[in-house]
């Protein structure tokens, strides 16, 4: 790979591209206008914080986003090689630490590749500027003279014996970041832009250690929990269980656990103590079969989400439709229980966690523990995928609380199963009402949406506190506090995707969240685009129905935005949907929507079966997520959402009784399985010069919808409870 | 806690191990003889993570009793490469892409080698059905079942199975 010199190399140190840098360059990238406009290279600017050069001609890039199987690292690497001009092979991605990494947050908000990806890019072009006339310094030449191929160092094209390796002396990338330089373009990308094999998955096709689940330290001993018995319950004694005298019995107000020097006697250990355990248990949970009336009844605080007020358009309604739609208490269902490990030596205390945020865990691990954070370390290690803030954090602090017992030696926690189920914080029930007005041409005038929500903004450091489950059990500890919801504005928490993308001249959306926690919610993947795009969706086809206006063009009539008509029209072409059959029992539905309101637009076409029971047999998808680094990692990505999102709606809801989670393993909370997935087709519809988007959650909603719509158009009957079961069938067919 | 003398081959190899004859055999693998590659993920043999070839029969680890396995042949997914060549699964796992994040792959891999080994040339539905067990929560199903129709449309008709 050999380029030809870019004409915008800055000097190093220089603070600004030479004059004229983004007209010579034609096709580059023109860089932002500053720094801050790439958020994470100027929270972290120093280049040697994003690259090093490693000693056997490998860079080792470091990033703050972590890898949990939605293949980022690999997309990063392809972003750094490209940028670099070096082979990918030769990348190699540093795990995450709160000792060593850029501090980008939290890996959520399917936000990695713009965050990331744009600092690492503009990282790797400096560093790559630095190196260039590092170079030219040596033979007497000017920068732009030079080029890279694989590293290696050229002039006029011929190897000059230089190369990254022999130029990394120490500290070279020690400087700050300048002013932003362009980058190469998307046109002149050989390595980005193309499919790449996930440098994660050698090692996980032939069993190699990789997860935290397979660490193991010197000296190790093993901690397990024993939560109590309801989500809401009082340690009153700890009886007096006959334990081995290696075992440990850890008690710290209603947190009880033991430690031991294997799983299985922890395990063994943990059992005893949890029999002879006694608790006070009050029953905090509403009725899991009334959702409805939990969400409408409990205190909310009303918050105005977008109000476009056009009288005169509303006014021109002749057709007026109201509907509500609701979801379930979701579970993230990992297919690893949470693990962690932690070492207390002293005043330090080191974790390892598959956490998605670990620098928001160490602050919460220090504040939850009056620690100073400066004395808390947490390295990243893989865990199973993670849909958003499951029960890693926790387990972490659990961790810490039972090593807190044996200082200096590591102690590792897993959760059962059952706890992982019944424990981690789950995505909230919601309830969206929606109310629309058609005039007399069947076009929309008026909308009105509430959601009535748990907040969906729960992770650790959250609305100012640490928010780790042990934490409420320990003596002295509080209940945690209802979670947060996020600013009104900018498409978070349960309004994500509450205002319709389509053209209505007279609109309000309104949140309604719930001011009482009695299930604890968190982030999981969509937040509230889940349930709000499939109400809005399902209600398109409601009001698509009313207009008598077949379903697509009904919604390419509300749209202006090429980039929303396109996708619309590619799935739709895909399913082929002018010519779909008509059968007894077979329905087809289409669902789209542009993820949060600005990241990548997403449309889905649903083909279900509704004979003895509901089976979505295929889905067809076109999708638009702007500039693409790997396109088999988005097709594989959006897929993924595609069979999860028909696993949300057609199979699963978190059950309880007045005291706990009953749905607490696959039994209770069954998944989609083999013999249950769809078969789905994925189409990247191409969007040059756009910026990219990620790819992650935008299948969720419009999968939703699409399937409800499809199952509407093959029974007659509609249904607006999720999860779409047989038994809801029946109920809409009866009260139709 | 008693303790009994346990052999077993694993991976071809004869072991004599010390093991509580009540404890899993998944813990037998990981904590007596290192393997990672059995995964546990609910212990009570519904997700599938665990599953290891045990006498040709792929099973559930998490839920066999170690005294179950006493003078049996088990493989994991480590066991299934030769020397330096992967098996026809693993191999077309890679070319697939079949996994996001892996950690439900190797009971996967470990399920499908042994459905390759009774069958070699399963029909889709029949490889669906004998996934049936191995719960996948990224969404993968669709590159897994093509990965195992590749591996399958790849292995000479009647080559006996590792």
């Amino acid at each position: 790979m050999t380029l030809p010199p870019r004409e915008a190399e800055p000097p190093p140190g220089a603070r600004t591209p030479p004059p004229g840098a983004e007209t010579s360059s034609p096709g580059a990238r023109t860089p932002p206008p500053s720094l801050a406009a790439i958020s994470s290279l100027a929270a972290n600017p120093v280049l040697s914080s994003w690259l090093a050069l490693s000693p056997g001609g490998t860079v080792t890039i470091f990033s703050g986003k972590v890898e949990y199987g939605q293949g980022v690292w690999t997309a990063l690497a392809q972003i750094a090689a490209e940028e670099l001009d070096v082979a990918l092979p030769r990348i190699t991605v540093a795990p995450v630490s709160t000792d060593g990494s850029p501090d980008e947050g939290v890996t959520s908000g399917s936000l990695s590749i713009q965050h990331s990806g744009s600092a690492l890019r503009q990282a790797c072009a400096q560093a790559r500027a630095v190196l260039l006339a590092a170079a030219a310094s040596k033979l007497r030449t000017a920068p732009t003279a030079l080029t890279v191929d694989d590293g290696q160092i050229l002039a006029a094209g011929r190897p000059t014996g230089l190369s990254y390796w022999s130029l990394a002396s120490p500290g070279l990338l020690d400087r700050a970041a300048g002013a932003p330089v362009p980058v190469k373009p998307p046109g002149r990308w050989s390595v980005a832009g193309r499919s790449a094999p996930r440098i994660d998955l050698p090692d996980k096709v032939t069993g190699r250690p990789r997860f935290l689940h397979d660490l193991v330290l010197t000296g190790m001993h093993y901690g397990r929990v024993v939560r109590p018995p309801a989500l809401a319950a009082e340690l009153l004694s700890t009886g007096d269980p006959t334990l081995p005298p290696d075992v440990r019995t850890v008690r710290d107000g209603s947190f009880l656990g033991v430690v031991a020097p294997t799983d299985a006697a922890a395990l063994r250990a943990a059992r005893l103590v949890a029999k002879a355990a006694r608790w006070h248990v009050t029953e905090s949970l509403p009725d899991d079969g009334d959702l409805k009336r939990f969400l409408l009844s409990s205190p909310a605080e009303e918050v105005p989400v977008e109000s476009r007020r056009d009288e005169a358009s509303a006014a021109a309604a002749t057709t007026i439709r109201t509907a509500e739609y609701t979801r379930p208490f979701l579970a993230h269902a990992s297919m690893a229980p949470s693990c962690a490990i932690a070492r207390w030596d002293g005043g330090a205390v080191t974790v390892w966690s598959h956490s998605q945020g670990v620098f928001a865990l160490r602050d919460a691990i220090a504040a939850g523990l009056g620690l100073d954070p400066a004395l808390v370390t947490v390295h990243h290690a893989e865990g199973a995928g993670a849909y958003g803030h499951n029960g890693a954090d926790d387990a972490a602090l659990d961790a810490v609380l039972l090593a807190r017992a044996v200082p200096g030696r590591p102690v590792r926690v897993l959760w059962s199963r059952a706890d992982e189920m019944g424990w981690a914080p789950l995505g909230p029930a919601m309830l969206a009402r929606l109310s629309a007005g058609l005039d007399h041409d069947g076009r929309i005038v008026t909308w009105r949406q509430d959601v009535w929500s748990n907040g969906f903004i729960g992770r650790p450091g959250r609305g100012g506190e640490p928010r780790l489950l042990a934490l409420a059990h320990l003596a002295g500890g509080r209940p945690m506090p209802p979670a947060p919801d996020g600013p009104p504005t900018g498409a978070m928490g349960s309004t994500r995707n509450a205002v319709p993308g389509y053209h209505i001249p007279d609109l309000e959306v309104v949140r309604h969240r719930l001011l009482t926690m009695p299930v604890r919610t968190s982030s999981l993947r969509s937040l509230g685009a889940f349930l709000n795009v499939f109400a809005i969706e399902s209600f398109m086809d409601e009001l698509a129905e009313c207009a008598g206006a077949d379903p697509v063009q009904f919604r390419l009539a509300h749209l202006t935005d090429p980039r929303a008509v396109r996708v619309i029209e590619e799935a739709a072409a895909l399913a082929g949907w002018a010519g779909r059959p008509r059968e007894d029992g077979l329905g087809y539905g289409v669902g789209y929507a542009r993820y949060k309101g600005l990241a990548g637009y997403c449309a889905a076409v649903a083909e279900v079966a509704a004979e003895n029971d509901v089976r979505v047999r295929r889905l067809w998808l076109a999708v638009d997520v702007g500039t693409v680094i790997n396109p088999d990692g988005v097709v594989n990505q959006v897929e993924g959402g595609a069979i999860q999102s028909t696993s949300w709606a057609t199979r699963e809801r978190v059950t309880f009784d007045r005291a706990r989670i009953t749905s607490v393993n696959w039994d209770t909370y069954p998944v989609l399985r083999f013999t249950e997935a769809p078969g789905v087709a994925v189409r990247i519809v191409a969007a040059p010069g756009q910026p990219e988007t990620g790819a992650g959650e935008i299948a969720q909603g419009p999968v939703a919808a699409a399937i409800g719509n499809a199952l509407a158009d093959a029974t007659g009957a509609r249904v607006r409870d999720l999860p779409l079961t047989r038994e809801q069938v029946i109920r809409a067919i009866e009260r139709s | 806690m008693e303790q009994q003398e346990l052999h077993v081959t694993v991976n071809g190899e004869a072991h004599t191990l010390t093991a509580d004859p009540d404890s899993p055999l998944l813990d037998v693998l990981r904590a007596g003889l290192g393997l990672a590659g059995p995964r546990f993920g609910c212990g009570l043999g519904l997700c599938g993570a665990c599953m290891v070839i045990i006498d040709g029969r792929a099973r559930t680890s998490c839920d066999y009793p170690a005294w179950a396995a006493e003078g049996t042949t088990v493989t994991t997914v480590e066991g299934l490469r030769d020397g330096d060549r992967l098996h026809p699964v693993q191999q077309a796992f890679l070319d697939e892409q079949a996994a996001q994040c892996g950690y439900c792959t190797s009971g996967m891999i470990v399920a499908a080698a042994a459905l390759l080994a009774a069958n070699p040339a399963p029909a889709e539905q029949e490889v669906r059905e004998a996934l049936d067990g191995n719960l996948c929560r990224c969404g993968v199903h669709g590159r897994i079942v093509a990965a195992v129709l590749k591996a399958a449309a790849r292995r000479p008709s009647g080559q006996a199975a590792r």
